[in-house]
């Protein structure tokens, strides 16, 4: 298995047999150009495939029933229809749906900035006895993949009486080890110094920690707000084992409610699209404001290697 | 008094070391992380193990006396016994296998061909192409799978594409048929070989088992690949950037080819970023759960049943709470396998980095798929 990972390091001999130069060297005007227009050939066929489902979404949600079963394929409405898009609000209960996202989506967010970066900068500075254990227990925790947690969460919350309340919905992705796990990594990148500085002069350890160095991480706290927003913003099966009454849905139990058939007669593509598609509003504006923060985000399981 | 007071307070400096009151600082800093990760992951997983070995039916407490106990029945019923739980079981864990099958190795390849051109130095309009294919994954699993049933309806846009190249699509999320079935009917062969339906392995029929993803599975795999190809790419395009320039240089020079650099060059420094998406794949794959509950509820004909979701429909649609907790954990022991696996292929990449810190990707991936579309 070690020829598995002989990436060479720069420097090393390049494992290129030499070989007599190919008919058509890069280099070549004609090439080159060649190579460029079959790349954004590629790359444009990829957008579609990628943009193009977005279209018909949007699209969709503006037909009425039967243009959309008519032409699934048509980017613009025949007709420019609002009933369906009216209907979200008097038909379902989607501000509900939206009411209870928001605020589950802000305390999460919040508690996860807050709690995650205290623990964080706990493990990454403060000695405390039982600290590598305790490191040791979170990174467990992390690899606990989430699809098994239904059945035993649904027991804890049926065992505390926080089935089907707010507090159920909330309490238990309030905090997240991987939260954790990024703002340790990030606190440790902190030069001690600093620390030291405000410990001398005085300040205390919350102290220290609330006016002197959390204000240093403010890239991370963006990364681990966003990515707390996005998970609670999109989380589903939770919302399935902890909550049963429609007054408690999140957008996305709502949505899935939608979909199994509450609506009643017909498809109803057009709404259930529509009320998609404001579902993923918020998230889409956070994306385009703030990319590079998810980019982040997305490689810190890849990159930290 | 004020002697007293500070003999305590210098007794108790010297008790605790240099680092003073850090001590109890750093317990009340963790407490409520260490509080609620227990009270709602740790003690559940216990209870849910406990649960597993009962005949819990959702009535009051599964912690009374008044519970049936199973034994370790729940668990055998899945492997040992013919009947309807091992079946349901099995059938889920073919559907996942040839899930797993065709994702991992799909995603993996779309992304690194994505990040390829992406990363092409003469490229104008980088970073739409980027956002472009990254945006799928930030959005909600369940609204995107809205979107997909609706192009993969009967007259929906996909077989509407199909109908333009004159191909006649499928139904696509009532067809049952496993496509390798369906590739073998095309070919003629219209009654099944005895020997394939007369032996089973484990309840099922080596004809059921060799079936092939159900046509309904191949449109939630669509989704999937097509959901999280942006997240793996954004891995593949960090990679890419921090390949040697000398390296391509040098093969620039000694005439190697377009092919013969990626092929030597370029793919084997990508080793790496390569294995870690082929495994964060088998790790995340094994979890598909929303897409199923969205899109099919495991029908048609228990084709897209997963163990993922047939553990939540045992628990809470049959109100059989014991062998829904049996199949999670089997499903539990299926990812620390797959997560192992990862540990294992990465091992030689962490070895070098001496304070020990660097290993722990390995933990961070699995949440970081989560975060990457599977949620």
């Amino acid at each position: 298995m070690t020829t598995l990972v002989d990436a060479p390091p720069a420097g090393r001999t390049p494992p290129v047999p030499p070989r007599p130069p190919a008919a058509r060297p890069e280099g070549s005007p004609g090439g080159r150009l060649a190579t460029r227009i079959g790349g954004y050939a590629v790359l444009a066929f990829f957008a579609v495939v990628f943009i193009y489902p977005f279209i018909i979404q949007l699209s969709s949600s503006f037909k009425t029933e039967a243009d959309a079963a008519a032409h699934p394929l048509s980017p613009v409405p025949q007709v420019l229809d609002f009933t369906s898009v009216l209907r979200i609000f008097d038909g379902t209960s989607f501000l509900t749906w939206l009411g209870n996202s928001v605020l589950v989506t802000v305390i999460i967010t919040i508690g996860r900035v807050f709690l995650d970066s205290l623990a964080g900068y706990a493990l990454a500075r403060l000695h405390f006895p039982g600290r590598a254990v305790l490191f040791g227990a979170i990174l467990a925790m992390m690899s606990v993949p989430g699809v098994v947690l239904l059945i035993p969460k649904f027991l804890v919350l049926k065992q505390l009486g926080l089935y089907d309340s707010y507090a159920g919905l909330i309490l238990p992705v309030l905090v997240d080890a991987a939260g954790v796990f990024i703002m340790k990594q990030s606190f440790e990148s902190v030069p001690v110094q600093v620390e030291e500085a405000a410990r001398i002069d005085g300040a205390g350890i919350f102290r220290t920690y609330w006016s002197v160095v959390l204000p240093m991480m403010r890239p991370a706290l963006i990364t681990l707000t966003i990515l707390a927003f996005q998970n609670s913003w999109n989380e589903f099966p939770h919302t399935l084992v902890a909550v049963q009454s429609p007054s408690l849905f999140t957008l996305p139990r709502g949505l899935a409610d939608l979909v199994s058939g509450s609506l009643g007669a017909g498809t109803q593509y057009p709404l259930k699209l529509g009320a998609a598609l404001l579902a993923t509003i918020p998230v889409a504006v956070l994306f385009f404001v703030f990319q590079r923060y998810f980019v982040r985000g997305a490689n810190e399981g890849g990159s930290k290697g | 008094m004020a002697t007293i007071a500070s003999l305590s307070v210098r007794g108790r400096r010297r008790r605790t070391g240099i680092y003073g009151r850090q001590g109890s600082a750093g317990w009340l800093f963790v407490a409520p992380v260490v509080l609620i990760l227990g009270l709602f992951l740790l003690l559940p997983i216990l209870m849910a193990l406990f649960v597993s070995f009962t005949r819990w039916n959702g009535q009051g407490s599964p912690f009374t006396g008044s519970v049936p106990m199973a034994g370790t029945g729940n668990y055998t019923k899945l492997f040992g016994q013919d009947g309807l739980a091992r079946l349901d079981f099995m059938t889920s864990i073919r559907n996942n296998l040839y899930y797993v099958v065709l994702v991992v190795p799909l995603q993996t390849v779309l992304a690194l061909s994505l990040a390829l051109v992406v990363n092409q130095r003469l490229l104008r309009g980088k970073s739409f192409f980027r956002t472009a294919f990254f945006f799928p994954s930030v959005t909600s699993s369940v609204a995107i799978s809205v979107v997909f049933l609706f192009i993969f309806t009967n007259g929906g846009a996909v077989n509407a594409l199909l109908a333009v190249f004159g191909i006649k699509g499928p139904q696509w999320f009532s067809d049952p048929r496993g496509i390798i079935h369906v590739v073998l009917a095309n070919a003629g062969l219209t009654s099944p070989p005895a020997a394939l339906t007369g032996n089973s392995a484990l309840g099922l029929s080596y004809w059921e088992w060799l079936s092939g993803p159900s046509v309904a599975m191949c449109a939630i795999i669509a989704l999937v690949v097509w959901t999280t190809s942006g997240t793996f790419m954004l891995m593949f395009l960090s990679a890419l950037q921090n390949l040697s320039v000398e390296l391509d240089e040098a093969s620039l020079l000694d005439g190697a080819t377009r092919w013969q650099r990626f092929r030597h060059v370029t793919l084997p420094q990508l080793k790496p970023t390569t294995f870690l998406v082929l495994t964060l794949g088998l790790i995340g794959t094994w979890q598909v759960f929303d897409q199923i509950y969205v899109m099919s509820q495991g029908n048609p004909a228990k084709t897209t049943l997963t163990p993922a979701f047939l553990s939540y429909r045992t628990a809470f649609k049959d109100f059989n709470y014991g062998s829904g907790a049996a199949i999670s954990f089997v499903l539990f022991l299926i990812i620390v396998v797959m997560m192992l696996i990862q540990r294992w292929v990465m091992r030689d990449r962490d070895a070098p980095v001496p304070d020990g810190r660097r290993r722990f990707p390995f933990f961070g991936s699995a949440s970081s798929v989560r975060a990457g579309g599977q949620s």
